[in-house]
């Protein structure tokens, strides 16, 4: 019994079952399987997560998030601004007790070099309903090159416990379709 | 500790009073005897205190009802992981460790002050720490990641509590030296003993991470260190904090061969395989630290494929094989007891009326199938972005915690409560229930937090309407009645709970006295015995039965990582 010393003392040499022997290999090689596929996504997939990152004082952080807003921001939203930076430049987000900052207006289909950080505690950037989970660490500042492939009203949430408002803490992320026209003139300019 | 082992040895040794077990006919040493049970009683408290807790969050997280307010509600959360995750369990595996050694083995314990010392300290530990989260200062979770800081004696409780452990871990390594050198046994150490032991390993391991950085969080708390950095906290934080939970896995495995032996008179279906499956485990379970840390900026992708796949899954190949191989000896001890007709007679005339048995059996299935699939999933470099640190991770654990290692703790103790404490169980209606109650209610909270945290609902969230938030979010009416369901099942298994801690106490003050005689069985086919004195010829097992059973689990592992995969690639693109 397995409570028992085994009976033979030299058990290591007793034959293996044919159905152990098989659910071994199966249990091997899907493993293996499994291993080579994370490998894989990194050349067939469109979602892997950048390592790019820097140590930043979260003050020098915060300077920066604001003189990006500043230079971008297109209106404002219960005293939030919302910024509008070109396509495929750098995009600043902050996290902070408790509030996402700024607003983010982005265009469908195009990329965008997402650099985020917090100033206080440990946030999670929740977008939703899209569902992009990512740590967010103060004093390390990520960048993650993130292209839409919605349009609509996103929001984003905290999913990790930053104290007493931690449910509180919100942001939001717009992302707009180009028109028809606006479209076929950058189809038009590419082809140039 | 080793200075007693050695005067011990010869003399206080063989000498140590110990009475005689009826059904097995082991020794049993007074002093692991008497520690076995006060271990065990704290646990259980803890359970009912860590549990209560559980229900009082998923009641707040209950859209509908949301009882309590939000500074209670993180208050009693931390205080919930911190009992039922670390001192309800641990305080049951320092029980298992002292049975799978001095009773096993039929030795005496080695150095009993010390198991007491230890027991002192984890006890004053656990009351310090919740006395720190009841203060109100020290509302950080669980995990406690700085910057935020906890008051310095709740720290200082966990440190108290890891010492205390790490004294009983020796405690069980020294018992294992007096045992041998004593000749208390021939050969091996039992299977069981051997998953107690890589338990053990794991578990000098976890502690000694514990200490590297709550040492250090410590001193930050009361101000001899100015900066914590949180990423290298995380890393080697989760060296303890998951690795722990591999300590779970190897105690409740050895507990369900345990089990399986004691009550159908099943032995492994071979010893070379369910050995090595254990030593997976002690190789490359610790570096499952990588799966809190794949949404985590500055580390390479390569160091995160080789971490969070234990290696390319070698640890997950030990638990699809004790999938099969603990299945399979129940079904190998079924056919030799008479039950051998089709695929499946073994298994419908399978003890299911004994609560050990069935929540033994329950425990294992829903390890594999929700907390083990679950896991794999979660852990995956790529796909941990659709579920960090939504609901679904606390899914995923109480899939394994809570429907696994809890489960499987509590069918144990069905064995424990007459062999150790000699104590019938009272109310035995009831205690068939028991299992079935508590498995139920906690693989129901596993799955609707999965389907929650699948929704995008945050975990250790008390408000998910946002009522107070500057910019409004809503999240859909799926992910609100994921919630709602989440609260229903959760009743279920606190009932279960209360039952069990219900049928502990009454049996522990009034359970009917076993003595010599008495009507217990172990095994219980008389069978069963005949079979345990020689070690089977693998060439006559037939295992169609489980053969079934790991080709549906299998089945379901493939469809559902696949699944995932194709959530994933509906993502924004990043990279």
């Amino acid at each position: 019994m397995a409570v028992t010393p085994p009976s033979e003392r030299i058990w290591w040499n007793e034959p293996i079952s044919r159905v152990e022997l098989i659910w071994v290999v199966v249990a091997f090689l899907w493993g293996v399987f499994m291993f080579g596929f994370m490998i894989a996504w990194h050349f067939i997939g469109q979602q892997n997560l950048n390592k790019e990152a820097y140590r930043i004082a979260p003050s020098a952080y915060e300077a920066k998030v604001e003189q990006f807003a500043n230079l971008h921001k297109v209106r404002e939203e219960k005293g939030v601004p919302v910024v509008k930076p070109p396509p495929g430049s750098d995009v600043y987000l902050l996290g902070r007790l408790w509030q996402w900052w700024p607003i983010l207006e982005l265009e469908k289909g195009q990329s965008y070099r997402l650099h985020i950080s917090s100033v206080d505690w440990q946030h999670g950037f929740s977008l939703q309903p899209t569902n992009i989970n990512i740590q967010v660490h103060p004093g390390y500042e990520h960048v993650i090159t993130l292209t839409p492939t919605g349009a609509g009203e996103f929001g984003i949430i905290c999913n990790e416990f930053c104290g007493i408002g931690h449910h509180t803490m919100t942001g939001k992320i717009y992302v707009t379709e180009k028109t028809a026209k606006q479209a076929d003139a950058g189809l038009g300019a590419q082809g140039k | 500790m080793t200075a007693e082992t050695i005067t011990g040895v010869g003399v206080a040794g063989r000498e140590a009073p110990y009475r005689t077990c009826p059904y097995t006919g082991l020794k049993v040493d007074a002093a692991a005897q008497t520690l076995i049970k006060v271990n065990a009683v704290a646990a259980v408290i803890f359970l009912a205190l860590g549990g209560l807790m559980g229900l009082l969050v998923a009641l707040t997280r209950w859209p509908a009802v949301h009882l309590l307010p939000a500074d209670w509600f993180y208050l009693i959360l931390t205080g919930h992981g911190a009992n039922v995750l670390l001192f309800w369990i641990i305080f049951f595996e320092i029980a298992v460790l002292y049975f799978a050694s001095a009773i096993l083995l039929n030795s005496r314990l080695a150095a009993p002050k010390i198991a007491w010392l230890g027991f002192v300290l984890m006890v004053a530990g656990a009351a310090l720490a919740n006395v720190a989260v009841l203060q109100g200062d020290s509302s950080v979770m669980f995990t406690s990641y700085p910057p935020m800081q906890a008051a310095p004696h709740f720290y200082l409780a966990l440190i108290l509590f890891a010492v205390g452990a790490l004294l009983g871990v020796g405690v069980f390594f020294g018992t294992l030296v007096v045992a041998k050198d004593e000749q208390t046994y021939e050969g091996s150490i039992p299977l069981v003993t051997f998953g107690a032991l890589t338990a053990a390993i794991i578990a000098v391991f976890t502690i000694a991470s514990g200490a590297i950085i709550l040492i250090p969080t410590f001193l930050w708390s009361i101000g001899l260190i100015d900066h914590i950095d949180p990423l290298m906290y995380k890393v080697v934080w989760w060296g303890m904090g998951h690795s722990s939970q591999q300590i779970n896995v190897s105690a409740q495995v050895a507990i369900w061969y345990m089990i399986a032996a004691l009550l159908v008179g099943a032995k492994p279906l071979s010893e070379k395989v369910s050995r090595t499956a254990f030593l997976m485990y002690i190789l490359f379970l610790q570096l499952a630290s990588a799966h809190h840390l794949l949404a985590e900026p500055g580390l390479s992708s390569s160091w995160k494929i080789v971490n969070t796949s234990y290696m390319m899954y070698l640890a997950v190949m030990g638990s699809m094989i004790h999938g099969l191989t603990v299945p399979g000896s129940i079904e190998a001890a079924q056919r030799r007891n008479g039950y051998d007709k089709g695929l499946f007679e073994w298994l419908r005339k399978a003890p299911w009326g004994n609560p050990a048995f069935s929540g033994m059996f329950l425990s294992l299935v829903f390890f594999g199938f929700i907390g083990g699939i679950s896991g794999v999933v979660l852990g995956t470099e790529q796909l941990n972005v659709l579920m960090h640190n939504t609901l679904y991770v606390p899914g995923h654990f109480h899939g394994t915690v809570v429907a696994g290692t809890t489960l499987a703790f509590m069918a144990a103790t069905y064995v424990v409560l007459p062999l150790i404490f000699q104590r019938d169980i009272i109310w035995p209606k009831l205690a068939q229930w028991q299992p079935y109650l508590f498995g139920i209610g906690a693989a129901g909270i596993s799955l609707f937090m999965m389907g929650a945290g699948t929704l995008g609902v945050s975990r250790r969230h008390w408000d998910m309407t946002f009522t107070d938030a500057e910019l409004p979010f809503a999240h859909s009416a799926g992910a609100f009645l994921m919630l709602g369901l989440n609260g229903v099942f959760a009743v279920i298994a606190a009932v279960g709970g209360i039952i069990f801690v219900l049928v502990v106490v009454g049996t522990v003050l009034f359970g009917e006295k076993v003595t010599s005689g008495h009507k217990l069985k172990f095994p219980l086919f008389p069978t069963g015995g005949a079979v345990v004195s020689h070690y089977g010829s693998a060439g006559t097992l037939r295992l169609p039965g489980t053969a079934v059973l790991v080709s549906i689990f299998f089945a379901a592992f493939v469809l559902y990582y696949f699944i995932n995969w194709k959530y994933l690639s509906e993502l924004w693109l990043f990279r």
